[in-house]
């Protein structure tokens, strides 16, 4: 029997994996991309969980406007992403260090 | 469901600033470069519009309080509230965002960045603001906050071809959407722990303790972690040096101004009122983010010769202070953090504003020894200076002392004096890299040739009356004071009814 429990554990392990992803990463900015879309799923599992044994399904519809804005978010860190090689020809984070103090 | 049921017209300011961007877009396309001035002069004009219509909102919220019914009107199913604060908080935040346009259009087109895209990405900024100051629920929260911090991210890069303000940009971004994961997973547990998302159904469900105690307080945390890092609270402020060295100033001072209304009415929306029973739990979690904010922000400030980056960590001391009031977690440390909010993004877009005004193309003022001799070349804008900077110091007569002031006096009647006596000991200290500028533009002799100030008469005065403002405020305080404690009063009472 999958429980509410084990739902909440799948979503705490993917959140720690996606920040740990972006504070560990020190090799390439997609990675680091690709963890913020892991966060905001593992977002969405707990809600889908919560919504599903709580019985409301306004957290179903949470769930909708997340995956849109998170669509909205990787378009304009793509974006970002495309300026920044233009500038620096390298997406690697050690890179990003112009600025300092 | 029925139309009139969902009670639209309580979203007037909105509705009119979501159509008048589109609008804005379509039109910017038929503009050419050379004549971008039509598309500014049409902004500030949906701008102006959109703050009569925020006005005449305080009204009728006002003459409903007279006539004893409640000031709140809901909409959109109780998604969406226009009370006092909200419309108090939209005023303040259309007056930001038109002064960051004035001041800083000379600055984008010696840059070449004065394009459609800085209007429309400005207005999507301003409504997601104030989409934010008006959700009740953490959907509508959440959809306001990513409209600001989206169209944000995309105009700190509009420079396309600065490194400075792409790497800016990128960083912003990360630890922006990190925040947002972290305050989603808060709403998340928040949700599971509760079983609503409505910000009154949560609060009266954990006053019923109808709710998960640990789950609810895993959400209390990211929560809270989530506000840290978009307010640029330590230890989440990484991100706010950067973006504001990298950033093109006009968009240093975007972020720097009206977005910490917003910010404030969001931490009052989901903490103050959403989590209202837990306030001495989180009243304490913003304590050790204040402190650590006025203890960081002012030490690191003192080291800096980049003057953007000196105002960055002074923003991110000042938002400890605002942390301050909001932890008092009563209406009298709510009025005082609004207050603190308000009078905080009057000041910092006049210091922005000199900033931009000693800037010309090919030469960005951005270090402290640029200010050296300012009194020399420009007596006028040396005094402007000199305001600003004795009005964040707090010194008295200027409106950062009542703002500091108000904030004091709310810890003080919450018996938290060691509290009051630690803001004080740090913003002596903050006082000497105010001065420091002072000093600068005063007592130095100036550096090579500077050619005179280049500013278009409308920004002159705008500005002196920006700087002025500040100390009208800060001898007769007691007109907005008072009205932003009726407010916060009103909208706290219109919710228990």
């Amino acid at each position: 029997m999958v429980t509410l429990t084990h739902y909440l554990v799948l979503g705490a392990i993917l959140f720690a994996l996606s920040v740990f992803g972006i504070f560990m990463n020190r090799k390439n900015l997609i990675v680091m991309l690709m963890a913020i879309e892991l966060m905001l799923l593992a977002v969405n599992m707990n809600f889908i969980a919560f919504s599903q044994f709580l019985g409301d399904s306004a957290g179903q519809i949470f769930v909708f406007f997340i995956l849109t804005v998170a669509a909205a978010e990787s378009a304009i860190g793509l974006a970002i992403l495309v300026v920044l090689f233009r500038n620096l020809r390298s997406i690697a984070v050690e890179d990003l260090g112009s600025m300092k103090g | 469901m029925n139309p009139s049921s969902l009670n639209a017209w309580v979203a007037t300011p909105e509705i009119f600033l979501l159509c008048s961007a589109c609008i804005i877009l379509i039109f910017d396309l038929f503009v050419s470069d050379s004549r971008k001035q039509v598309t500014y002069l049409l902004t500030l004009l949906v701008l102006a519009l959109t703050a009569v219509l925020s006005i005449q909102s305080l009204q009728q919220g006002l003459a409903l309080a007279e006539s004893g019914a409640s000031v709140a009107r809901f909409a959109f199913s109780n998604m969406y509230v226009a009370d006092p604060v909200a419309d108090f908080a939209k005023i303040g935040m259309v007056l930001g965002v038109a002064l960051v346009l004035v001041y800083g259009r000379g600055y984008a087109t010696d840059r070449g960045i004065l394009k459609g895209e800085l209007f429309t990405l400005t207005l999507f900024s301003l409504l997601g603001m104030m989409v934010m100051a008006s959700a009740t629920n953490f959907l509508t929260l959440y959809v306001g906050l990513e409209l600001l911090s989206l169209s944000i991210y995309a105009l700190v890069a509009l420079p396309r071809g600065a490194v400075k303000a792409s790497e800016a940009s990128m960083k912003y971004f990360v630890l922006g959407a990190l925040a947002s994961g972290m305050l989603l997973y808060g709403m998340s547990m928040l949700y599971g722990a509760t079983g609503s998302l409505d910000v009154h159904e949560v609060a009266s469900r954990i006053s019923q303790q109808q709710y998960n105690p640990i789950l609810l307080t895993f959400g209390m945390v990211f929560v809270v972690t989530g506000i840290g890092f978009k307010l640029g609270a330590v230890p989440f402020h990484m991100w706010v040096p950067d973006v504001y060295e990298g950033a093109p100033t006009l968009l240093a001072q975007l972020i720097g101004s009206a977005p910490k209304i917003a910010a404030f009415v969001f931490v009052l929306r989901l903490l103050g009122q959403a989590l209202e029973q837990f306030g001495p739990i989180w009243g304490e979690m913003l304590i050790y983010l204040a402190i650590a904010s006025l203890v960081l922000g002012n030490l690191a400030a003192i080291a800096q010769k980049n003057i953007k980056r000196m105002l960055a960590y002074s923003t991110i001391s000042h938002m400890g202070f605002l942390l301050l009031g909001l932890a008092v977690h009563n209406s009298q440390g709510y009025s005082a953090a609004f207050f603190y909010a308000i009078t905080y993004v009057v000041t910092t877009a006049a210091g922005f504003g000199i900033l931009m005004l000693l800037s010309r193309s090919g030469f960005e003022c951005e270090n402290v020894d640029d200010f050296k001799g300012l009194n020399k070349r420009s007596p006028w804008f040396a005094l402007m200076m000199l305001m600003v900077m004795f009005s964040m110091a707090g010194i008295p007569a200027f409106v950062g002392f009542f703002a500091k002031l108000s904030v004091l006096r709310a810890l003080v009647a919450a018996d938290a004096v060691w509290l009051a006596v630690v803001a004080v000991a740090f913003s002596l200290i903050g006082a000497f890299y105010y001065l420091r500028v002072v000093k600068v533009m005063y007592f130095d002799e100036p550096e090579g040739e500077q050619p005179a100030i280049a500013a278009s008469a409308d920004v002159r005065v705008l500005l002196s009356a920006n700087c002025l403002l500040l100390l009208v405020l800060g001898i007769f305080p007691s007109q907005l004071l008072s009205s932003l404690s009726l407010a916060v009063k009103l909208t706290a009472a219109g919710v228990m009814l």
